[in-house]
């Protein structure tokens, strides 16, 4: 109890946070005195060696993880409980949206989906010119950084191309804000060449939007749709995840005596083992926490039959390098095409594990694979199925050698393509990777230009001139602006907290 | 189509700076000028398996084969010493390759592709084969859609033009000086049959960018760009003017004497060229 207080002493009188982070990470604090939801001995113990994972979401899961609202209920109908009528104008519809986002939980405290908002918002544009919707969207778009100040927090745009899509677009590479972060669902068919092209000379300009492979993700949902939130998940729209637990397949690969042990027993072992951990945590959210009595059910922005488990791998290229060791094999993860087929191999004997095992209280009954994309203090573990930072080949050959990992992972999978800062000169050619990505079966394109002042260390953005003021104070470091191998450190500079942060990767107060 | 083989000293299926979008790029081996600042003088000279370069390699990648020179690429780790001590500017590890090679690289990578860029070397010393390469390209159906450029020096004169324009779509074209002299000084030769050149690719449309390199000292002084400036207002019309700013990485010693180009000094001459009225001018993103 003395640790427990010191701890909690510590965080009340850091004088680097501020009061509402000071609050989140006493309220963490004080969800983990209680006990853990009810587990067996074997997946305790796996849990205690981090074999597998329940990203820290805390001892008693009283949230999903991750909600998407269908926000086109509040619109259209408004809210009894938020005392909300049905809106008439733009400025009424965006100021529904930003009242209802405050109502919104997750993991973080923040919402991690501000809704499909062309789709949205296009209803109330009729009689709004250009330059009107131009200068409300820069207004909502300053807002949600200073009010929900999470680079989590995910917009999604298209797939049709459309005049708020453009005006989101123009204001965002103006802007360059961190929040929101910003997906475009890219449709060959329904969205043209010329959104295509805004988003390339938007990443020149910003590092965002992402690009969604939209035909490939819908297929994976249904017809009440999807949305993309926080680090690329792909999940049910009106639902979204009870859970994320994960699987580090380097310490599974540590366990393995031999490759074909590794396929036989191990894996399979602790993809066990963390099946059981995501139903434990499952069960304690609808069982035990109230959650689905909340008024986003009753009124419908929620479904409580909708919401799926995230089950996440990530440290795939530690693993692959660990079983070619003891294979007595050469080749790397990334660059031999043998390492590489091996990669592939384990992803679908997890895919098939996943579809092989049914789970209570879960969107159809099964989990959805993701391609878990890391925490702050991940060491010596690459993100989801990643080549590791500072190694990746050219992008071409990178996509080429992740693009078999794509078709097993429907909640979402990403790999972040570096490309040097030529590229703002001819924007023609992310369009063309991206192309060439998604025909190899990329579900998504994310760019990072080296040296743009927006970048993306595991899947968020953090602002470069943030991090260089912050080494200035600090007199150490300065100018330091190489990317890549350099990435851990970054995570490790953010430690002291910007404004706007990932709230995600720090799941607790000195983690 | 395959019996017509090209000397080249690398291919690149992802490049971003030769040609709109994301290309596949083949340098031929083998240039007929010979520039102090050339960034790739190992691509200018061509091998006359002296053997010089056998000792040199530390992984055993080069060997005499019939008073050859035969190159392992497997055994090669890229270490380049080779390259050093080429006593030509040649390049030991070049491969010959046929056309029916290029376009099987290019269809393996054609969801990626823009399009395909020769470069070099000067790639116009192996006409044939660029003529057939592009013809083909045109004729594929796989390849459908992909643009075919070069990038050359200019030093071709108009009927070897006249044979490759029509199944080109671009042309990015050097000029290295506007006074003959230092060009010479600058090259080994005289800058007329580029600027012909320059006429007419513009004349035919296919001229895509005109690239000039600003050394300091050299080629950035008033009379240079007064002769840039009034060269393209010559060719009126639109002109993409790309200014390249001279640096260190991988030029010969000779050039390593030479100050590298800053930014602010592009900026400056880039300031100038518009003020003349130029408009599409591009100046480097990246200065290493």
């Amino acid at each position: 109890m003395q640790d427990t207080l010191r701890k909690l002493r510590s965080i009340a009188n850091d004088a680097t946070l501020n009061p509402a982070q000071k609050a989140r990470y006493l309220s963490l604090e004080a969800e983990n005195l209680l006990p853990y939801p009810s587990l067996d001995a074997e997946t305790r113990q796996a849990l205690d060696e981090r074999v597998i994972c329940d990203m820290y979401e805390g001892h008693a899961p009283y949230k999903p993880r991750y909600v998407l609202p269908d926000y086109r209920v509040v619109l259209q109908e408004g809210s009894e409980y938020l005392e909300l009528p049905v809106p008439a104008t733009l400025d009424e519809a965006i100021n529904t949206l930003m009242i209802a986002y405050h109502h919104v939980p997750s993991v973080t405290g923040m919402p991690v989906y501000i809704g499909q908002l062309d789709e949205l918002l296009l209803p109330f544009c009729a009689d709004v010119s250009d330059d009107e919707l131009y200068e409300k969207i820069r207004l909502f778009w300053r807002y949600l950084d200073r009010t929900l100040p999470d680079a989590f927090m995910h917009a999604n745009i298209g797939p049709t191309d459309n005049r708020v899509a453009r005006a989101i677009l123009r204001v965002d590479a103006e802007l360059k804000q961190i929040a929101p972060n910003l997906t475009l669902l890219y449709d060959p068919q329904a969205s043209g060449e010329e959104i295509l092209a805004m988003a390339g000379n938007n990443i020149a300009e910003c590092c965002k939007p992402h690009i969604a492979n939209h035909a490939v993700h819908a297929q994976a949902f249904d017809e009440r749709g999807y949305g993309i939130v926080s680090c690329y998940n792909v999940l049910p729209l009106a639902g979204g995840a009870s859970t994320l637990t994960r699987v580090n397949l380097k310490e599974v690969a540590r366990r393995a005596g031999s490759e074909d042990e590794f396929f036989a027993a191990t894996l399979p072992h602790f993809l066990e083992l963390n099946f059981r951990l995501t139903q434990a945590r499952i069960d304690y959210l609808f069982d035990e926490s109230g959650f689905f009595d909340s008024f986003l059910v009753t009124e419908g922005w929620i479904d409580k039959d909708r919401f799926t488990a995230m089950f996440g791998v990530f440290a795939m290229a530690e693993a692959v390098n660990i079983l070619q060791d003891k294979e007595g094999r050469e080749g790397r993860y990334g660059f031999d095409e043998g390492a590489n087929a091996l990669g592939h191999r384990i992803s679908a004997a997890i895919a098939d594990a996943v579809r092989d095992r049914p789970l209570d209280k879960v969107w159809r009954g099964r989990a959805l694979l993701h391609s878990q994309a890391g925490l702050s203090d991940d060491s010596d573990a690459t993100p989801g199925v990643r080549i590791p930072y500072g190694t990746e080949p050219d992008p071409v050959s990178h996509v080429r050698a992740l693009a078999p990992h794509h078709q097993y992972y429907d909640a979402g999978i990403s790999e972040i393509l570096t490309v040097d800062e030529s590229v703002t000169n001819n924007p023609e050619a992310l369009v063309q990777l991206c192309k060439g990505a998604f025909a190899n079966g990329f579900r998504e394109f994310t760019v990072n230009v080296a040296s743009n002042d927006l970048v993306r260390v595991t899947g968020y953005m953090v602002r470069l001139s943030d991090i260089r003021r912050f080494n200035d104070r600090q007199g150490s470091r300065t100018n330091t602006t190489v990317l890549g191998a350099e990435a851990a450190d970054r995570t490790g500079i953010l430690d002291r907290k910007p404004r706007v942060v990932g709230n995600e990767l720090y799941p607790g107060y000195g983690q | 189509m395959n019996s017509i083989r090209a000397t080249v000293s690398k291919i690149l299926t992802y490049s971003i700076v030769d040609g709109p979008g994301n290309r596949l790029v083949i340098f031929l081996q083998g240039c007929n000028f010979d520039c102090a600042a050339c960034h790739n003088p190992h691509t200018i000279g061509e091998c006359t398996h002296c053997g010089d370069c056998i000792p040199a390699c530390h992984a055993d990648a080069l060997s005499l084969v019939d008073g050859r020179i035969a190159f392992d690429p497997l055994a090669c780790d890229q270490c380049d010493d080779c390259l050093e001590v080429c006593p030509i500017d040649a390049n030991p590890m070049v491969r010959e390759y046929n056309v029916g090679e290029i376009l099987a690289l290019a269809r393996e990578h054609r969801p990626f592709l823009t399009g395909v860029t020769v470069s070099g070397g000067e790639p116009t010393r192996q006409l044939r084969f660029v003529t057939t390469l592009f013809e083909a390209i045109k004729s594929d159906e796989a390849l459908e859609g992909l643009d075919c450029f070069i990038d050359s020096n200019g030093n071709l004169g108009a009927s070897g033009w006249e044979s490759v324009l029509p199944v080109t779509d671009g042309v990015m074209l050097d000029i290295k000086s506007f006074d003959d002299a230092l060009h010479r000084e600058l090259t080994g030769k005289g800058n007329l049959k580029s600027l012909q050149s320059a006429r007419l690719l513009h004349d035919a449309g296919k001229l895509y960018e005109l690239r000039y390199l600003l050394v300091p000292g050299k080629t950035d002084h008033d009379a240079e760009l007064e002769g840039l400036i009034q060269f393209v207002r010559g060719l009126g019309g639109d002109v993409r003017v790309r200014l390249n700013a001279f640096q260190h990485h991988g030029v010969r010693p000779n050039a390593r004497e030479w100050q590298p180009m800053s930014k602010a000094g592009v900026g400056r001459a880039a300031a100038r060229l518009r003020a003349a009225g130029i408009r599409n001018v591009v100046e480097p993103a990246v200065y290493v």
